[in-house]
């Protein structure tokens, strides 16, 4: 009885510890008060000044680009990354091990070092840096999670139904398009919302590939507002909305894989 | 022109994997209508040739030709043939008709049409009303039906099955079967069959082709395959047999078993060494009487559901397996014998190892990529190309890979009788006959040393 008590007393502090941070930031975006502690009655102030736009101008273009730069990404790196994983997946066993190594190593590999190469690849090739350059960075850096999440959709797959389909008169693309891409769509569905969620995300990487044309995304612009000393009260609101956002994606891509584990 | 008898010719075909030889230089004519089944052992290259012919992998060398074309580097989709998988390789997000119409969509079909087919071809496998069912929802061969269904339905002048059954239970297997040999009849396409299961090959076949190591070994009926095989390894493959060395003494008059029997086969000469093929159901057990031609003691005795089958040692020391609806109990004096027109002689493959070698110096000859010692050679220059025998019996084989001059693997074991008769490949990649009285294992590792009395050197 105590050992129980115990054991779930350790949990809750545990939940407690991990998501006070974030339930602190929903309470205080639903008050007014400028500086984060105080109280000062509930009200959905900051929300609405939040879509009034017009102070906060700044504020809005940074999550417009982020969310652009997000959707470009996640869109090109599925793309990318499920091609990259139907070639891995044909590749003669030896070569595939080390094609999967390859394509882990950036998954492991620290943001920042990715960010402080990527940055050095842009300024030796003198591509000047702005949107341009951290679209291509983050699909970078997104790619290798969609052959991830593609890889065992193929590998799950009878092999010989691309077989079938060419036997039955398909051309190799269309036995592409009509019968391996129904099959690895989940996969490349899950893919581009964890591309998505790690764009969003991102701000190591953006930080050094966003150069100084004043391009900011929400990330960089929130760094950028805390240097300035004290934090913008709107983007309590806003942290609100896009933790809620990615908790509802995160739903989602565990509810559809439970759901394929139960298919199984 | 003669060819257009034959809708598939293979003609030369080999196939190579690396170094690997999948095929070896493969002939094969299949005619319109036939029902072909390719049998063998697993790795024997029998899919490898399904596949070549469907398209999916292309041959190394040789030709194959579909309905007189040449389609050696067609790709599969433009192929006239169609192919029944052995997973069944259902298209899992599509239902049952559209599975059935995927080829029928390709070819742009109205859809009346399409579902006038579908519907025909669901009625022809028993699925009528499975149309809009899941894939996943059916069982194993129903998916196969389905399967069956999707390929008959685009009307290939070649239908191409590889293990389709394999993955059934026996009674199912056995259903399937009779609706595949109905199925063949009515449509009258033909159907090449893959198959490693030899009862099956004899149930459904026009013509079986029996291969092994990537070569065909007998090309023929049921019938002749069965009671005509024309080596060991089909004889041992297909069916249970007894096979036994032999001697034809002459004409119609063979010895083995430590007796001599009549038979009804001629033209081998006299005093050859042959091999003889009794089936066990051929051979007669009853009570010792003047009528037996061999006496023997039964040693086991096994119930097989429509027969006993009995392992009866002679007197003359053989081991022969006797199939019989009578018991006669492990232990029982017992009479056999064996009429003539049972009595299948092979001509032997070889009576010895034969390798070819250079001579080194007087005392050593080269071989198996191995320098042996030999007895003193006197009238052979040193280094010329030369011709070595070893008997079957002569060859050791060791536990211990490290104490043979040479290695390798076990690869194919045949009993006959009173001993066994291996084949080793040597790592060489070269094989060597052994006949031993020990008891050894399909894919052992042992060692192999030669004597040097035992090693025949010949120009």
């Amino acid at each position: 009885m105590m050992k129980n008590l115990l054991a779930k007393g350790y949990l809750w502090l545990l939940l407690a510890l991990l998501y006070s941070p974030i339930l602190i930031i929903m309470i205080f975006s639903f008050t007014e008060a400028k500086v984060l502690g105080n109280w000062t009655g509930f009200s959905f102030d900051l929300y609405s000044s939040l879509f009034s736009g017009g102070m906060h101008h700044s504020l809005t273009n940074a999550l417009i680009n982020t969310f652009v730069i997000a959707l470009i990404a996640a869109s090109v790196s599925t793309m990318l990354g499920s091609i990259a994983a139907i070639g891995i997946y044909n590749l003669k066993s030896r070569t595939r091990a080390t094609m999967n190594f390859v394509n882990n190593i950036p998954i492991m590999n620290p943001d920042i070092i990715t960010g402080v190469s990527l940055f050095l690849l842009f300024v030796s090739f003198g591509i000047s840096q702005g949107f341009t350059t951290v679209v291509l960075a983050h699909i970078s850096f997104c790619t290798p999670y969609v052959v991830l999440s593609v890889m065992p959709r193929l590998k799950k797959m009878n092999p010989n139904i691309y077989e079938a389909a060419l036997d039955l008169g398909a051309t190799p693309f269309q036995a592409l398009r009509k019968v391996i891409l129904p099959e690895i769509l989940p996969g490349m569905i899950s893919g581009f919302i964890l591309a998505f969620t790690l764009s969003i995300d991102d701000f190591a990487v953006t930080i050094f590939t966003i150069g100084n044309e004043g391009l900011e995304t929400l990330s960089t612009y929130i760094y950028a507002d805390a240097r300035k000393g004290g934090l913008t009260p709107e983007l309590r609101p806003l942290s609100t909305i896009i933790f809620v956002t990615v908790l509802v994606l995160l739903i989602v891509i565990n509810r559809r894989a439970e759901k394929q584990k139960q298919e199984k | 022109m003669q060819q257009t008898n034959f809708i598939i010719e293979v003609q030369n075909v080999s196939k190579y994997f690396g170094e690997k030889v999948a095929l070896d230089n493969i002939n094969l004519s299949v005619k319109k209508g036939e029902f072909v089944t390719i049998l063998g052992p697993s790795g024997c290259g029998k899919t490898t040739l399904l596949r070549l012919i469907a398209g999916f992998q292309t041959a190394s060398e040789g030709e194959i030709r579909i309905s007189g074309q040449e389609i050696t580097q067609t790709p599969p989709h433009q192929r006239p043939v169609n192919t029944v998988f052995q997973k069944y390789a259902l298209f899992p997000h599509l239902n049952v008709f559209d599975n059935i119409a995927f080829g029928l969509k390709l070819k742009k079909l109205p859809s009346s049409i399409i579902e006038k087919k579908v519907k025909g071809a669901l009625k022809m496998v028993g699925m009528t009303d499975y149309e809009l069912r899941d894939v996943d929802s059916l069982s194993g061969g129903q998916q196969q039906r389905v399967a069956i269904a999707r390929a008959i339905v685009n009307n290939p002048e070649v239908l191409l099955l590889d293990e389709p059954l394999a993955a059934l239970d026996l009674k199912m297997r056995k259903d399937m079967q009779m609706e595949l040999k109905e199925l063949h009849k009515s449509l009258g396409v033909t159907f090449v069959y893959v198959t490693h299961d030899q009862e099956e090959a004899l149930t459904l076949s026009d013509t079986i082709v029996v291969m092994s190591e990537g070569k065909i070994q007998q090309i023929g009926t049921p019938i002749d395959i069965y009671n005509e095989p024309i080596n060991a390894f089909v004889a041992d493959f297909i069916g249970e047999s007894n096979i036994l060395n032999g001697v034809m003494v002459k004409d119609k008059l063979v010895s083995f078993a430590g007796q001599e029997f009549e038979c009804v086969d001629e033209g081998f000469g006299e005093n050859m060494p042959i091999d003889v093929v009794v089936r066990p159901e051929d051979i007669y057990i009853f009570d010792p009487s003047d009528a037996a031609q061999l006496t023997g003691k039964v040693t086991s005795c096994i119930f097989k559901g429509v027969h006993y089958e009995m392992l009866v040692q002679t007197t003359t020391g053989y081991e022969l397996m006797v199939q019989d609806y009578n018991y006669f109990e492990a232990g029982r004096e017992v009479g056999l014998l064996v009429k003539p027109f049972d009595i299948h002689v092979m001509k032997k493959e070889r009576t010895c190892n034969t390798f070819e070698g250079r001579l080194v110096d007087e005392n050593h000859v080269e071989f198996l990529g191995q320098e042996f010692e030999c007895m003193p050679v006197k009238d052979i220059e040193p280094g010329a190309t030369v011709k070595v025998e070893v008997d079957f019996g002569r060859v050791i084989l060791q536990d211990n890979e490290e104490d043979g001059m040479l290695t390798g693997d076990v690869n194919f074991i045949l009993y006959k009788g009173d001993h066994y008769h291996l084949t080793v490949r040597s790592d060489w990649d070269e094989d060597v006959y052994v006949d031993t009285n020990d008891v050894w294992d399909d894919g052992d590792r042992v060692g192999i040393t030669i004597a040097a009395e035992d090693i025949r050197v010949m120009q």
